[in-house]
């Protein structure tokens, strides 16, 4: 355990799954909240600046490593750099061909962004949980949650924006009528006047909760992952304030857990990334 | 699950980042991704001409090589042939120039004969003469009986 034998274990996990939150503290003033409980108060105006450092961080490092492989690129012999961009970028564009049937600029810069930051934001969670968060504590940060991807404002805010470009790019490709026809025109069809109606709502309310579960299922699906896993990573490092043994145990199912996480990440990773491909493909396609 | 402004904070940085690798990632990236492949194709064509090129020039050579033996061939065959007439001819020449040796050796001895005959004639009849001298002298005057010598003499 980190701080000692004065906080019980759910004080322990409740720490650890507080983020540092910004925003208006119960005395009015702005400031960072000191638990879990005052960061709930904040309500909707509040940042989490752990989160935010960590996924911009993480999305600064790899926009830049990326840049400057980009810059440096030639078409004669790459350097290692250049090597590991193009095998990303060639990976990225298989799976855009194989899943994108249009042709749009934008499909594939987009999978390769979301695919490279998930990855390395689910990354942090291999990352030993008190690691961090202790030296944090160490320079006064009193809460750090490192791995953004735990964090459902991240996720949603991700899915958001692939939903976005669905609704966008399916009002672009079928016009306002297509796309409302396709809300309400499918899965039921009519030539009977009196039964229009009835069947309008139905099929609005079907492809309605389909469309609207395209965000949410990608977004809970890749939180969902991580916040378990993270959860499991928090309750092995429980163990090991429980003596030798438990420790020693404790860090054997850490290494399980890791390794068994390696998987899970990049498998989360390329997930999103395919479903962002194959949403986006939907909203291409009139169906 | 507190939902809060980081949502859009992120939706924001999501658009950025997007932005960033479409406008300076991603058509760097491809644009040399696709130059090389055009590179190795064109050095892919390149390598399968020069085969192709090198095949065509072994046919040549082959074709050369066998032209060169042919004609080499010729050439010995003339040669033989042409040897063959110069030992012919000179077998000609020889035997016309025996022929001619023989002749000129025989018209010789002809010749050798004829004068040993005329100074044997010569010979005989002056042995006749002086036998018949001889004889005579004791009968006849040699003055006396010249023509009869000599007469005699033409005779034989």
């Amino acid at each position: 355990m980190a701080s000692g034998d004065t906080i019980t274990s759910s004080e322990y996990i409740q720490h650890h799954l507080t983020n540092l939150t910004f925003g208006r503290l119960p005395d009015g003033s702005w400031g960072i909240a000191h638990s879990a409980a005052e960061a709930k108060a904040m309500g909707f105006w509040a940042l989490h600046l752990d989160s935010l450092f960590w996924s911009v961080g993480l999305a600064a490092l790899f926009s830049y490593f990326f840049y400057k492989a980009a810059q440096n690129a030639t078409a004669g012999v790459p350097g290692k750099l250049q090597n590991f961009v193009e095998m990303m970028v060639d990976f990225v564009e298989d799976s855009v061909k194989g899943s994108f049937s249009g042709r749009n600029p934008l499909i594939a810069p987009l999978a390769l962004t979301v695919f490279c930051w998930v990855f390395l934001m689910n990354l942090m969670d291999l990352v030993p949980v008190d690691l961090i968060p202790r030296i944090a504590a160490e320079i006064g940060i009193g809460h750090m949650k490192i791995v953004p991807t735990t964090d459902p404002n991240i996720t949603f805010g991700l899915a958001l924006g692939v939903f976005a470009l669905i609704i966008y790019y399916s009002i672009k490709i079928k016009g306002v009528g297509g796309f409302v026809h396709e809300l309400t025109g499918m899965p039921f069809q009519t030539e009977n006047v009196a039964l229009k109606p009835v069947f309008f709502v139905i099929n609005l309310f079907l492809e309605g909760v389909n469309l609207i579960a395209k965000p949410i299922s990608l977004s809970l699906r890749l939180f969902g992952n991580l916040y378990a896993g993270e959860m499991i990573f928090i309750l092995i490092a429980l163990m090991y304030g429980s003596g030798i043994v438990m420790g020693l145990f404790g860090g054997a199912l850490q290494f399980v857990w890791a390794v068994f996480h390696v998987l899970v990440i990049t498998l989360q990773a390329f997930i999103f990334m395919t479903l962002t491909i194959v949403y986006l493909d939907m909203a291409h396609n009139e169906h | 699950m507190n939902i809060n402004l980081t949502l859009f904070a992120q939706l924001l940085s999501f658009a950025v980042f997007v932005w960033f690798t479409m406008k300076y990632i991603w058509p760097p990236m491809t644009k040399a991704l696709e130059e090389r492949k055009a590179r190795i194709a064109d050095g892919l064509a390149a390598a399968e001409r020069g085969v192709h090129e090198k095949e065509l020039a072994q046919q040549a050579a082959l074709e050369k090589l066998h032209e060169a033996k042919q004609q080499s061939a010729e050439i010995v065959s003339r040669a033989e042939k042409r040897a063959a007439e110069i030992v012919d001819e000179a077998k000609d020449q020889a035997r016309a120039e025996g022929e001619r040796l023989l002749t000129a050796a025989r018209a010789e001895i002809d010749q050798e004969a004829n004068k040993a005959r005329e100074a044997l004639r010569t010979k005989v009849a002056e042995l006749a003469v002086l036998g018949a001298e001889k004889i005579l002298r004791k009968e006849i005057n040699a003055e006396a009986h010249k023509d009869i010598v000599d007469s005699l003499a033409k005779q034989i």
